[in-house]
């Protein structure tokens, strides 16, 4: 590897793509569309579960059972019950992407025994009203006819047995669509222009004879690679820079910028720049290239948490998510752009750093600048 | 001097078609070397061969002492390539073109003054895909310089070439002999083999068959030299009976073949004498045109005919 000859090869790529103009409306004008529909179409609507999160510490009472039976029955809510506390339980609804969260404490059917009144914990987000409407109507009216069987029904000042503490919000911060949006759409940029470029680049250069006379100069296709790399990682950061601003200034998105992005938006491009230069090798011409391209491209479109959230997604299709190497990228973003969870940013950046250098050393080894005729 | 390229019993085989079906040839360094025969010939694939670009079936390949497949990355260095249908990036001028190859080869080229050799300064600010058929070969041709080659190996490189571009072209190839470089040259055009190579090989459905320097092949392959003079058909008969020549009458003129030049005066002498009119004469010799157009035409024929059932 040579720097000189990548920056030579650099420059070819960069003025071949400033002077084709949909290249360039295809990655730094159709993200800011795109941003500007979603966030038109969705900004309406908050964050989407409807579930409530409870949390039992009253390990499987008989009371805290019924309690939440009969909250199940009311089919405003669908409980989904979380056994091991997390330190934060506020931070970690957050995290998950819950509206609304329940804590029934320790000794919940103790003082119902002795009468004595139990503080529930509701955690709802208020930007989700929807959730936190169902949720308080449901709990308070269960509570009620908990408090009326439990001898006061007729005394006129019995002490009620469930009491709701004061309300708390869900995660340190609240998330919204459009926040989403932002680490979803720059994945979707960093999937689909260098992909959809390698793939038509890979294999017309083929059929054009240009890699053949490439070959006769001592560019390496590494080098050839590595020049593509850089530029998509330059056309990323600008992409990125334009959603961002969008989303803040035309949108009121909160995300947090900071410096843990920088490997997502450079082993990302590094990632799909590679994996299309690899569909165009394997293809024997343009028109099977771009099949192939399309097949491997449009499931990561949709689900890899680029326009719809991985958890609000079933188990199958989630499992089949996680299996999409798109997934880690946006996932990592939304990490560190709205959780500040570095670990688990940092585990999906290695995912990603393993899977790009496997398909970049595969991607060299199979493509061919002179086909064996 | 030694050998720029040596070739020994070289065949490539395309699943059954053999495309080269064994050839041995060897190309003296600081000469020019012209490849001829027609279309499907096998001239593309030898030179794709030599460069290292296709692997070859059978036979031994030498280029500047490398073998051009397994070596190809040090020859490279060394040669320069005009492939038949030369393209490049459609956004990129031919300015920038030779930059970039000045980058890749690490070359001291000068882009103003390979242009101005090509005849393409006025283009060399125009995108590739706004260049003429023309100017695109041309600009192949400098690349094919920008790292100061030992060898060039140019496919066909004035095809489609006004007859002005045509003769620049010439040049440079004259200019790369007398820098000491060795060119391999394919080419359709019989007067540009002529011209300008010091060997010709003539080469027909993956054979060669015939060469040589270009007087060596129009020697054993051609025909006699010939008068023409205008003039009636019975001048004809009577050279014949007087002379003992033959002598054809076709399109108003006369056409008797010359054993030695002297024959010209005695035929000329025996018209005067006649008292018939007669016109102008010419002498005509066969060109390497001719020699070809003959020579491939005959080979077809005799192929039709020994595929015919006996
Ligand atoms: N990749 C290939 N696969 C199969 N056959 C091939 C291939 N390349 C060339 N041929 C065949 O080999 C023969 C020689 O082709 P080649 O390109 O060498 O001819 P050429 O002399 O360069 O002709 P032209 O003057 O038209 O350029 C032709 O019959 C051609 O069809
Ligand atoms: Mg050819």
């Amino acid at each position: 590897m040579k720097p000189s000859r990548i920056g030579a090869d650099f420059r070819i790529v960069y003025r071949s793509y400033s002077r084709n103009p949909v290249a360039l409306f295809f990655s730094l004008i159709f993200p800011i569309i795109l941003i500007g529909l979603f966030g038109l179409i969705f900004s309406s609507i908050g964050s989407t579960s409807a579930t409530l999160v409870v949390l039992n510490e009253d390990h499987n009472s008989h009371d805290s059972q019924r309690f939440l039976s009969a909250l199940n029955n009311t089919s405003l809510v669908s409980i989904k019950l979380e056994s091991v506390a997390p330190a934060d339980f506020a931070t970690w609804l957050g995290q998950n992407d819950y509206s609304a969260g329940m804590i029934i404490p320790a000794g919940f059917q103790g003082n119902a025994s002795n009468n004595t009144t139990t503080n529930l914990t509701l955690f709802v987000n208020p930007q989700d009203s929807a959730t936190e409407g169902e949720v308080l109507t449901a709990v308070q009216g269960v509570a009620a006819a908990f408090n009326l069987e439990a001898k006061c029904g007729g005394a006129t000042n019995c002490t009620p047995v469930i009491a709701l503490a004061p309300l708390r919000n869900v995660g340190s911060q609240v998330y919204t669509y459009i926040d989403y949006l932002i680490p979803g759409l720059i994945g979707f940029s960093i999937l689909t222009s260098p992909m959809f470029s390698l793939v038509d680049v890979s294999s017309s250069y083929r059929k054009e004879g240009i890699f053949r006379q490439l070959s006769l100069t001592p560019l390496t296709r590494a080098e050839w690679l590595t020049a593509r790399v850089v530029w998509y990682v330059m056309l990323t950061f600008a992409a990125a820079g334009i959603m961002i601003g969008t989303g803040v200034y035309g949108f009121g998105a909160h995300v947090t910028l900071t410096l843990g992005m920088i490997p997502f938006l450079v082993v990302g491009p590094f990632f799909f720049v590679s994996l299309g230069m690899l569909c165009g090798t394997v293809s024997k011409t343009p028109e099977a290239a771009a099949l192939i391209g399309n097949i491997v491209t449009f499931p990561m479109m949709f689900l890899s948490g680029t326009f719809f959230q991985v958890s609000s997604f079933p188990p199958d299709l989630a499992a089949v998510a996680h299996a999409l190497p798109l997934y880690y990228v946006i996932d990592g973003m939304n990490q560190v752009m709205l959780f500040q969870n570095s670990t688990r940013a940092f585990t999906d950046f290695l995912v990603v750093l393993v899977a790009s250098v496997v398909v970049f050393v595969l991607a060299v080894r199979l493509f061919q600048w002179r086909d064996e005729r | 001097m030694g050998s720029a390229i040596e070739v020994h019993g070289l065949v490539k085989r395309y699943d059954g078609l053999a495309a080269v079906a064994g050839i041995d040839f060897e190309v003296p360094a600081g000469t020019v070397f012209a490849f001829l025969g027609p279309n499907g010939a096998g001239k593309t694939t030898t030179v794709e061969i030599l460069e290292g670009l296709r692997r070859r079936t059978e036979g031994s390949v030498v280029v500047l002492g490398l073998d051009p497949w397994a070596d190809g990355a040090t020859l490279h260095r060394r040669i320069g390539v005009i492939p038949q249908d030369f393209h490049f990036f459609e956004k990129i001028t031919p300015k920038e073109a030779i930059e970039y190859y000045r980058s890749l080869f690490g070359s001291d080229a000068d882009p103003g003054r390979l242009l101005a050799q090509v005849e393409l300064l006025d283009k060399s600010g125009a995108r590739f895909d706004t260049l003429s058929g023309g100017q695109k070969q041309k600009l192949g041709l400098a690349l094919a310089l920008a790292n100061d080659p030992e060898v060039c190996f140019l496919d066909e490189p004035t095809t489609g070439l006004d007859p002005h571009a045509r003769r620049a072209i010439w040049s440079v190839i004259r200019s790369l002999r007398q820098d000491g470089r060795t060119v391999f040259l394919t080419t359709h055009y019989l007067e540009e083999a002529q011209l300008l190579a010091d060997r010709v090989a003539i080469i027909h459905r993956g054979r060669i068959i015939a060469s040589g320097t270009p007087d060596q092949i129009i020697r054993a392959h051609g025909r006699p030299a010939r008068l023409r003079v205008a003039g009636p058909p019975g001048l004809a008969d009577l050279l014949a009976k007087e002379l003992g020549v033959r002598a054809r009458f076709e399109d108003g003129r006369i056409e008797v073949d010359l054993a030695d030049k002297r024959d010209a005066l005695r035929i000329l002498g025996a018209i005067e004498r006649s008292g018939l009119p007669w016109d102008s004469f010419t002498t005509h010799e066969d060109t390497l045109e001719d020699v070809f157009v003959r020579m491939v035409g005959r080979m077809d024929d005799g192929a039709l005919k020994s595929e015919v059932p006996s």
